[in-house]
């Protein structure tokens, strides 16, 4: 009963240290260990042999094996937290996003513990409200842009579920389950009205869909995970999105028997299909990474739903193993995607090359869990869509199978253009490739001149902030953590190998971004300009260091053997297929 | 159900539906919120109707809280937001006014079709005024999808959530009083939650124009 309750209760009492104590001194690791004690929690209810419950909660296979999917992928974001905030000037700032990160993972872990459908809905609301703040923790334009975009899409989104679950409880109500129970509904499921119940699944589906980023209702998927710190989307795309997958398998269980699989099975398909084909067409000439990453997690979401909608054991087994796998894979690119970020200051493909060469570590990671997320082996995704494809075929969609595999080969060539753009090749020296970082932020400078045409007054005071939290941000984040100033040694060493001309240039771009992006980024970019002249050798902060190279070798050991994960996933398999 | 009880059901109903529409109406948004709030009063009505002819002492409880909720504290908020703001009228919707009425003929049109599965399970008269509560639902993602204040787009939501908070009682008395309780917690932290983004935008943008938002695109 206590282990069913933990998962919830330790990330609120760490938020609620947070709100007392701040975000300072070793205060800042508690949040991978409360992460780390969901996911001993997860592990230690998937080896008991009777589904333990306490009210409103109760934890059988899925659920377990949820929560270790939650509690690995926070623990690898919350690690690398500490020294993403490191630059962070703002104390309440740092505090704010200390309790709501915590937040987060306890409405998630809430939700894959609920026993009732309403307050499984509420869980996945609540994830909304406590991540608005954590998108737009940069109080820029794009952030605050993208902010709203997705509190409004998402709260509109998921009140097609809430209508749902009111037509459920309607037809449950006429067959005599006077509740939202899960379990209990699907038990009796058969006894449902099939003309309300069509509906019902339709808007559940339909809603958690939003919310799990499939297309076509994905659109506030690309600006929130691309504006949110790094560790954030790290979350949303590695957990947030499967969390309401999950909430999606569990519609699932309950739509079969009421209204046959073929129901479930053509409209997983449609979301499964669309959500490939709008990952494919935009990341053909996509030209930012964070962005690239996003519509990576929307291919791979669509893929879920496609093993979802093959069913049987072995796909759902597939599909379970694909949901810890690119949750591993991706949490470390995007953690890799701050660290970038914070070395180059542009989130451009095109002003990121040579990462490789400038940081063997950071580069390495990088390009590896790229090629997890390709589905290359020896890593896990290999494994699971390899399931998912035979799954498929066996279950008689194969005509799918094949539209998923072209759409996929698309998707593969477009990223690793992209990687190896960014990985490969020589660190820019002073000049030919630095005529292309010129160009990347030529773009944001013409649409600071733009911008400023419409709002002289608005760009004039944007600017000028920018200014002051360019001085402020480099004087604070030097000598804060060494750790830091190495990394953004790493990318103020590239620009200045040249000649002066180079440092010259970054301190432009910081200015150029000022008005664009705010003085969030621009205070970044000033920081790794400055911090250049001081230490020397490149690294990347240990926390990073660690979540990346433990992210990759958990996905790598997954793909060679599942081990004793083995049985929890086809017990939490079994769950969805009996 | 007695005859008194059915006509108070579908008054408090029609005025429902009716304040959704006219909301639709209306471009100054001091107006909007009124309407909004007179809509909260209507609901606390069609459920407190409700309460009184099942007798149910806890869903006329249920009826004061949702009345105070969504007729008293959601308009207020509005209102200070409003107020804060200085912006007084919703001011180029993308479709016009005329055809906006129009739209919500067609909308509650669409609803009684898409009812008719949950009139043909139980006909009762509750669940036979589902389809207003289906049309408000409809005219709430109508006012998201065209409106371009903040405001609108908040009032907009909250109209969805009020045309399902209606389905709710017509069709089954309500959800449970744990999840009822969590949705409206919900609702109003993801009203407060939209607030504080407004005043960040204006701050950012001089406004809290919807089209401004335009950094974020491929």
């Amino acid at each position: 009963m206590l282990l069913v309750v933990l998962p919830i209760l330790l990330p609120c009492l760490a938020a609620a240290l947070y709100a007392l104590a701040g975000w300072r001194g070793p205060v800042r690791w508690l949040g991978a260990l409360s992460s780390a004690g969901v996911l001993a929690c997860g592990i230690a209810l998937s080896l008991q042999q009777a589904p333990p419950s306490a009210p409103g909660l109760r934890a059988d296979a899925l659920s377990s094996f949820m929560l270790i999917v939650i509690g690995a992928v926070a623990t690898l974001a919350m690690l690398a937290g500490p020294s993403y905030l490191a630059a962070e000037a703002d104390a309440r700032a740092a505090r704010r996003y200390g309790v709501l990160t915590q937040g987060f993972i306890a409405a998630m872990a809430l939700a894959v513990l609920a026993a009732n459908l309403g307050v499984l809905w509420a869980a996945v609301e609540a994830t909304t409200i406590v991540t608005a703040f954590l998108v737009g923790h940069r109080r820029t334009r794009a952030a605050v842009e993208a902010a709203w975009k997705y509190v409004v899409v998402c709260s509109a989104g998921i009140a097609l579920a809430l209508l749902g679950a009111v037509l459920l409880h309607f037809a449950a109500a006429r067959a005599g389950v006077e509740s939202l129970e899960l379990d209990v509904l699907a038990a009796r499921a058969a006894e449902l009205d099939p003309g309300v119940a069509r509906i019902a699944v339709a808007l559940l589906l339909l809603g958690f869909g939003t919310k799990a980023g499939l297309a076509p209702m994905h659109a506030w998927l690309p600006d929130a995970h691309s504006q949110a710190p790094a560790p954030v989307s790290a979350l949303m795309s590695g957990v947030l999105l499967s969390v309401a997958f999950y909430a999606m398998l569990r519609v699932k269980v309950i739509a079969d028997p009421a209204l046959g699989p073929a129901f479930t099975r053509n409209l997983l398909l449609v979301l499964a299909l669309l959500s490939l084909l709008v990952a494919a067409l935009l990341l053909i000439a996509q030209r930012d990474y964070k962005r690239m990453l996003a519509y990576s997690s929307i291919e791979h979401m669509g893929l879920l739903a496609l093993g979802a909608a093959a069913g049987g054991r072995l796909a759902l087994t597939a599909v379970l193993l694909h949901v810890l796998g690119h949750g591993l894979g991706k949490s470390v690119l995007f953690i890799g995607s701050g660290a970038v970020l914070r070395a180059t200051g542009s989130s451009r493909v095109a002003a990121v090359r040579g990462l490789l060469a400038r940081s063997p570590l950071l580069g390495g990671a990088f390009g590896l869990a790229l090629l997890a997320l390709l589905g290359l082996p020896p890593f896990s995704l290999f494994a699971s869509e390899l399931g998912i494809v035979r799954a498929g075929f066996q279950e008689g969609i194969g005509w799918a199978v094949v539209v998923a595999l072209a759409l996929m080969l698309i998707i593969v060539a477009a990223v690793s253009r992209i990687g190896g753009h960014m990985i490969l090749g020589s660190p820019p020296s002073a000049q030919p490739p630095d005529a292309e970082t010129a160009a990347g932020t030529a773009e944001p400078a013409l649409a600071a001149v733009a911008a400023g045409a419409a709002q002289p007054v608005e760009a004039a005071g944007g600017s000028g902030d920018g200014r002051a939290a360019e001085a402020s941000g480099a004087s604070k984040a030097a000598p804060a953590e060494p750790a830091l100033a190495a990394v953004a040694a790493t990318a103020a060493r590239s620009v200045a190998t040249g000649t002066g001309a180079g440092e010259g240039q970054a301190a432009e771009a910081a200015l150029a971004q000022a008005p664009d992006d705010g003085p969030g980024e621009a205070a970044e970019v000033g920081a790794s300009a400055e911090a250049g002249g001081g230490a020397e050798p490149a690294g990347v902060p240990a926390g990073v260091a660690v979540a990346m190279v433990a992210g990759l070798a958990a996905c790598g050991l997954l793909g060679v053997t599942a081990g004793p994960l083995q049985s929890i996933l086809d017990n939490a398999a079994q769950v969805v297929a009996p | 159900m007695s005859d008194v009880h059915v006509q108070l059901l579908d008054l408090a109903c029609g005025a429902f539906l009716l304040t959704g529409v006219l909301i639709l109406w209306r471009s100054e948004l001091a107006k909007i919120v009124t309407l909004f709030a007179l809509q909260g009063v209507a609901l606390a009505a069609l459920i407190a109707v409700l309460g009184a002819h099942e007798g149910s002492a806890e869903l006329l409880a249920v009826a004061a809280g949702i009345g105070a909720l969504r007729a008293g504290v959601l308009p207020s908020l509005l209102r200070r937001a409003l107020a804060a703001s200085g912006e007084r009228r919703e001011t180029k919707p993308i479709v016009n006014v005329a055809a906006s009425l129009v739209a919500a003929a067609v909308l509650a049109l669409l609803a009684y079709a898409v009812c008719q599965p949950v009139i043909r399970l139980a006909p009762t008269p509750a669940t036979q005024a589902a389809p207003a509560a289906m049309t408000v639902i409809f005219l709430g993602f109508f006012v998201l999808a065209t409106r371009r204040r903040a405001l609108s787009q908040v009032v907009g939501f909250l109209l969805i959530d009020n045309g399902i908070t209606a389905m709710a009682f017509l069709t089954a008395g309500g959800l449970s009083p744990v999840v009822e309780i969590g949705v409206s917690l919900d609702v109003l932290l993801a009203v407060l939650v939209l607030q504080v983004l407004t005043t960040r935008m204006r701050a950012a943008f001089g406004g809290t124009d919807l089209d401004e938002l335009r950094e974020l695109r491929d």
